[in-house]
């Protein structure tokens, strides 16, 4: 039996394909860029940093993918870090539990918070950039009120393990990411969850008339992503040596920029981890890039708001291609 | 058939509503292995009985019962519908576009793969294959949705229907965006279920199709049952007049209009590339001149060329005689051009406001001052139309969204005519339009061509085509391809142009609008 597949459809298929490799091809030429600009970037040890410096954003991404996934969003990525990265390092240092112990706490504070966004969207009914932007400030409020407004060091090395330690000559951080990357991957293509994590977000009364357990998949997908923000303020913590109330801000603008990069659709239904560990290594790299060039940190942010709208464009144009 | 027991059995079905008898002690008998056509005017109950049987509403307490094989049945819930082997595909597709077909069929009832929680994506796809195979499709299952033409997306349902054993499959208006073709395609599809034993429920505003393809009619009016005859003793007209609860003389009418000859918009080797191809054609002051051809055929295109929609690549337009240049719709309308877009919730009203703000709409600028709309005079022009057009509404302050099909067709309408346009281009006027107010459409068309506009009217309902036109365009792969006259012409020769075959295809052995 032939298949039909009309010249448009394959136009079309084409196009998508197309779409999904722009994302590899911006990164890609940001890497020439900045190689042939300057001589240190494409020094292992630079290369090294930007894959360790990354791993909270690329993690929360992950996150990010997920909740964006299902057609809602994840504000509170940022504070809920700093929270988890406080309220594990307090406990060892104020209240001497151990650390494995205080760092699965601040996992579960990650949860929960994760878990009381899903509770607002699903139950509450609250729009999810709604609930997530209170659960942020609630977040943040929370970790300042703990910390009093003052770094808490002085975890031990078995906590700061997790942020410099090296196994096999590969950093701790980038392995974690890499894990975390894969699973999620699997989750997502592998599972039923994941199928109907896509199935949601294209079409939530679709999949509920399918016998979807939607409010379920939501749920959990937030729980998720509080849960991989806890993790990333662990790496974080553990990087700096020490819990810093304000550390985070503006990460979940980071890790949507990432996954918005990455094609991840702002409706839902559309994108993939992979494109969003791609879209925030484009992050990564223009950042480290332009300290290399010695931009100044100001005009810094001008440029990589340039960049990500230039990349959306990019894609709403390869989608317009695709849709017609 | 009758002595078979009964598959389903609606009796004595009441809903109520804040305010509304949906409706009243309705019954309706489904046959296994049978289709049976369910008609009746927008409002009339159809779809409120069709999401009870559904689930989606609960019949209220004093009314009667729903029988299933026999048995007496409570359906909760969509999935309770499903359970008992009902499914329902609906006008809005309920597939999702970005999964692939297989994942759209399986969906909520993957096979799981050997590790817990994990999909056996190989069973999925070898399962979906088997169900597209069963009803004939060449589907790739792996194909997603949003690639497929919508012909084949209603099809990929009655495959998901089909995977979920259902005995009893209601189609609410599957045909309304079809070709021929499809139609023709869909009609065999049902005819197969039929011989498998699976019931259809079909539902569409479409009566040519219910004598091609039902065994028996169920009429509702105003929420209460007419009658269910089989289609054998029926006629068209005897189906109108039980929908409509009285006679429809010639719903097309023809009066008051002179025979002028003098062009109000011509149209000289307009090209649009991949869309249309030297187009050239005069309009009349006071004619209706109908654009007929396939779905995809460039009508619309030919249209949106015109209102500067689409850029017009070569060609020239002329208005009384004057080249004009339009490269936005802005200057089309400023040149008395109006367009009633096919897609009219999406294209034609703002849904959300007012039916008196839509009406104004395009005369916006003329009613302010100094930056202020004038209310009171938006008011009287709003009121003004909604008694010409006789649009029923409550009020001018109701908003759109609430009215019927027709009556929202007639606000935008109402809004062109604002303009005292020289031109009204009316895209597939009466889609999804019931008889009744179809048959005030055409009255309005009538009325307007009288008073000299020119309408060019696209549609691909024959009858209406020839019932309305006093000349008849063909269109084929975006060119024209013929031209005649509605008096002498048959509907295969315009299918035969449409189809770009002089004779003896076989588009037109009785699908839509034959």
């Amino acid at each position: 039996m032939t298949t039909v597949t009309g010249v448009q459809a394959r136009r079309a298929i084409f196009a998508s394909w197309l779409r999904r490799g722009t994302v590899f091809i911006i990164l890609l030429t940001l890497v020439v860029f900045f190689s042939l600009a300057s001589d240190r970037f494409l020094q292992s040890r630079n290369l090294v940093n930007i894959l360790v410096q990354n791993a909270p954003v690329i993690i929360m991404a992950v996150g990010m993918t997920m909740a964006m996934l299902v057609g809602g969003i994840d504000l509170s990525v940022g504070s809920v870090a700093a929270l988890a990265g406080a309220i594990s390092a307090g406990l060892i240092v104020r209240d001497g539990l151990p650390v494995y112990t205080s760092m699965a706490i601040g996992l579960v504070v990650g949860l929960a918070i994760g878990l009381l966004n899903g509770v607002l969207v699903v139950y509450g009914k609250l729009p999810p950039f709604v609930a997530t932007l209170a659960t942020m400030g609630i977040a943040r409020g929370l970790t300042l009120v703990y910390t009093e407004g003052r770094p808490i060091s002085g975890m031990g090395d078995a906590y700061t393990f997790w942020g410099s330690g090296v196994v096999a000559e590969v950093p701790v951080p980038v392995i974690v990411w890499l894990v975390i990357v894969a699973l999620a991957y699997l989750l997502l293509t592998q599972t039923r969850f994941g199928l109907h994590v896509y199935a949601i977000g294209g079409g939530e009364e679709t999949a509920r008339l399918a016998g979807v357990a939607v409010n379920r998949v939501k749920l959990l997908t937030y729980g998720i992503s509080g849960l991989l923000a806890g993790l990333a303020g662990l790496l974080l913590t553990a990087r700096l040596w020490s819990a810093q109330p304000q550390v985070a801000v503006g990460f979940e603008l980071n890790a949507i920029a990432a996954a918005v990069l990455g094609g991840v659709s702002l409706f839902g239904g559309v994108g993939s981890v992979l494109g969003a560990v791609v879209g925030a290594l484009i992050v990564g790299v223009l950042g480290n890039g332009m300290n290399l060039l010695r931009v100044a940190s100001y005009p810094q942010q001008v440029i990589q708001g340039i960049v990500l709208v230039l990349a959306v464009a990019v894609d709403m144009y390869t989608k317009r291609l695709e849709n017609r | 058939m009758s002595e078979a027991q009964p598959l389903l059995q609606m009796q004595r079905i009441s809903k109520t509503f804040p305010g509304v008898q949906a409706l009243k002690q309705v019954d309706l008998t489904v046959y296994p292995g049978e289709i049976l056509a369910l008609v009746g005017e927008n409002g009339a109950g159809k779809s409120t009985l069709m999401r009870i049987l559904n689930g989606v509403f609960l019949p209220d307490a004093d009314s009667g019962q729903i029988l299933w094989n026999g048995r007496a049945v409570t359906i909760h819930s969509p999935h309770d519908a499903q359970r008992l082997g009902i499914s329902m595909i609906h006008q809005e597709l309920a597939l999702i576009p970005y999964l692939d077909v297989g994942k759209n069929i399986y969906l909520g009832r993957e096979p799981a793969g050997a590790v817990p929680g994990t999909i056996d994506w190989q069973r999925l796809y070898a399962q979906a294959r088997e169900q597209l195979d069963r009803l004939g499709l060449p589907i790739d299952p792996r194909t997603e949705v949003r690639f497929l033409p919508l012909a084949q997306r209603q099809m990929v349902e009655v495959a998901k229907a089909l995977s979920l054993d259902a005995r009893l499959i209601v189609m609410d208006e599957p045909t309304s965006s079809l070709t021929d073709r499809e139609v023709e395609t869909l009609f065999d599809q049902m005819r197969a279920l039929k011989a498998q034993g699976v019931s259809v429920i079909f539902i569409s505003h479409r009566l040519e199709e219910i004598f091609v393809i039902a065994d028996r009619v169920t009429v509702l009016r105003d929420g209460e049952l007419v009658g269910t005859e089989p289609v054998a003793g029926l006629t068209e007209e005897k189906v109108i007049r039980m929908m409509v609860g009285r006679e429809l003389t010639d719903i097309y009418e023809r009066s008051g209009r002179t025979d002028s000859r003098e062009p109000v918009l011509e149209v000289e080797g307009l090209t649009s590339h991949g869309a249309i191809e030297d187009i050239s054609f005069k309009l009349h002051r006071g004619e209706i001149l109908g654009v007929a051809g396939l779905v995809g055929a460039g009508r619309t295109e030919l249209a949106e060329t015109i209102f500067g929609l689409r850029p017009a690549h070569a060609g020239v337009i002329r208005l009384d005689g004057q080249p004009v240049t339009i490269r936005r719709p802005a200057q089309a309308i400023a040149q008395g051009i109006g367009f009633v877009p096919e897609d009219r919730k999406a294209q034609g009203l703002f849904l959300r406001m007012s039916v008196g703000e839509n009406i104004v709409m395009a005369v916006l600028r003329r009613l302010t001052r100094l930056g202020l709309i004038q209310g009171a005079r938006a008011e009287s022009i709003a009121r003004d139309f909604v008694a010409r057009l006789d649009i029923r509404t409550p009020s001018i302050q109701q908003r759109v969204r609430n009215l019927s099909g027709g009556n929202q067709q007639k606000v935008v309408i109402a809004k062109w005519l604002t303009l005292k346009p020289r031109v009204l281009i009316l895209d597939e006027p009466t889609r999804g339009i019931d008889v009744g107010a179809k048959a005030e459409i055409y009255h309005l068309m009538n009325d307007l061509a009288a008073q000299g506009v020119g309408i060019l009217m696209i549609s691909s309902e024959l009858p209406e085509v020839l019932g309305v036109s006093d000349r008849v365009l063909v269109m084929h792969e975006g060119r024209l391809t013929g031209e005649f006259d509605p008096r002498t012409a048959t509907q295969d020769d315009i299918m035969s142009a449409a189809t770009g075959s002089a004779a003896g295809n076989n588009a037109n052995g009785g699908g839509k609008g034959l």
